[in-house]
């Protein structure tokens, strides 16, 4: 493991009007680090990753990018959001635009790489995550593995340092989740530097560096993947793996 | 009620009149449109711009529109222009019928910019896009297909619209019915040679926009 410091975040408080969502977190993440964060509906894990790519404004704290701290007033917040992908969920897929027309569609209007070079980038990464025959479709033929799989894709195409996951396989049939998860175990076995929130705990021990558990807006237990679900220190950890291994 | 042979044959001998004004007022429909949808997606995105100002001018304008009746907002666009430049009347005409049909179309807009999937514009955000480049190039190619429907239906209502023109002298569709209707003593034979062509007039629009939105919702199949 690297100790460059990819993201820091110190003290952070987020709330919704009077509802305190996220209460005094403090999380560091290394490169080539995968995090899983995990924790009950409601606890505050995509809020935290959105702070984090700046779609929601904090009451409070810091949050450093690769030593840096980023505050929305003197950075450029895009220029920041390039070098942190994001998957969400429902895809989010551009569902006007072809699968490769998605791809290409950052790296061309944001980065303004030239058109060809942006398709020949796009293609490899269609390539590796196995869609380069669907290049020409548009999104609502694909499944939703496939779009998850074009999502992913096309953050990459940004060339980011730092992904972030928001429960990328749970809109998804049991039998597609597997696919996703592939792509996400290769893209962590080449180095990229992850945060990804999930209930699949197969996946989190396997693949996680670190395992966070946040219960009601806090960080309850930071720990290693054995001894996180082998040996929980908490309490609150305890009561969590039960429930979810019961269902 | 007149004889059906007697509606033919002034049908078919009124024919040349009635097509070059049934023209005069589709050219009228279409460039009111036109100017209208740009009107409008200028007002729907004050609508939407978060500032306040903004917003309370794109308001105001909807309200002023929605609230008066469209012959009260012609005489007052033509009176009060003519009165101020020289402006030939067919723009005149044009130009208040737009303003009308903005207000509408920046309704359906604003409607179909709101329904588009939040996560759209947080996708684009993500990937770094400013929030005017996501705008133009993923929340609007979407909300305008979206408005499609609406925007044929306002585009039929328009056309219906453009016969108060008549009351500004466009010789266009009611205004030469009514003409030829009173010279020849024959109003009611007039006014359904009138009705005839406005119905063929929306059929065929109907048809056009059914396959403009086809055309358009490919990547939906
Ligand atoms: N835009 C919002 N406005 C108001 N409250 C919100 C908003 N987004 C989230 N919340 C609230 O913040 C709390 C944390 O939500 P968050 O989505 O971060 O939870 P989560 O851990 O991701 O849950 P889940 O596993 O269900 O996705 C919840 O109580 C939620 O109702
Ligand atoms: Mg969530």
């Amino acid at each position: 493991m690297n100790d460059r410091e990819m993201i820091k975040i110190e003290n952070l408080h987020k709330s919704y009007g009077s509802l305190h969502v996220l209460k005094d977190i403090n999380m560091s993440v290394y490169e080539s680090e995968v995090v899983c964060l995990v924790g009950a509906s409601g606890s505050g894990k995509s809020t935290l990753l959105r702070c984090l790519n700046f779609l929601e404004k904090r009451q409070g704290g810091r949050i450093s990018i690769r030593g840096e701290e980023i505050s929305p007033e003197t950075h450029n917040i895009n220029s920041v959001r390039q070098t942190v992908g994001m998957v969400f969920q429902h895809f989010n897929l551009f569902p006007h635009k072809t699968v490769l027309e998605n791809v290409i569609e950052a790296p061309t209007m944001v980065k303004k790489i030239p058109k060809d070079q942006a398709i020949a980038e796009a293609k490899e990464l269609l390539q590796k995550v196995g869609l380069l025959d669907k290049a020409n479709v548009y999104p609502s033929k694909l499944s939703g593995g496939q779009k998850q799989r074009v999502a992913i894709a096309r953050s990459l195409a940004m060339k980011p340092d730092i992904m972030l996951f928001d429960e990328p396989t749970s809109a998804l049939d049991p039998q597609l989740v597997g696919e996703v998860l592939a792509t996400m175990k290769e893209l962590a076995d080449e180095g990229m530097t992850m945060v990804v929130v999930t209930h699949e705990m197969g996946f989190a021990r396997e693949v996680a560096d670190w395992i966070v558990f946040m219960d009601d807006g806090r960080i309850i237990e930071r720990n290693r993947p054995n001894d996180f679900f082998d040996h929980p220190k908490e309490q609150r950890t305890q009561e969590f793996l039960q429930a979810t291994m019961l269902k | 009620m007149p004889s059906f042979s007697h509606f033919l044959h002034t049908f078919i001998s009124s024919k040349d009149l009635f097509i070059d004004a049934a023209l005069l007022t589709l050219k009228l429909t279409v460039v009111s449109i036109l100017i209208g949808i740009l009107f409008g997606l200028f007002f729907a995105l004050l609508k939407i711009s978060r500032i306040k100002v903004l917003e309370y001018i794109s308001n105001a304008y909807v309200f002023l529109v929605r609230g008066t009746p469209l012959i009260v907002q012609i005489f007052i666009l033509y009176f009060g222009f003519s009165g101020i430049f020289l402006i030939p009347d067919f723009w005149a005409a044009a130009l208040a019928l737009a303003f009308h049909n903005g207000a509408y179309i920046a309704e359906i807009f604003r409607g179909t910019i709101q329904s588009i999937d939040k996560g759209q514009m947080e996708a684009a955000r993500s990937l770094g896009m400013t929030r005017i480049l996501a705008m133009r190039r993923i929340i609007l190619p979407q909300a305008f297909k979206r408005a499609l429907p609406p925007l044929g239906n306002q585009f039929i209502i328009g056309l219906k619209d453009s016969s108060l023109a008549a009351f500004i002298s466009m010789n266009e569709l009611f205004n030469v019915s009514t003409t030829l209707g009173s010279n020849n003593f024959d109003e009611m034979t007039y006014l359904l040679i009138v009705a005839v062509y406005y119905l063929v007039l929306v059929a065929v629009l109907t048809m056009l926009v059914s396959l403009f939105e086809k055309r358009l919702a490919v990547s939906d199949r």
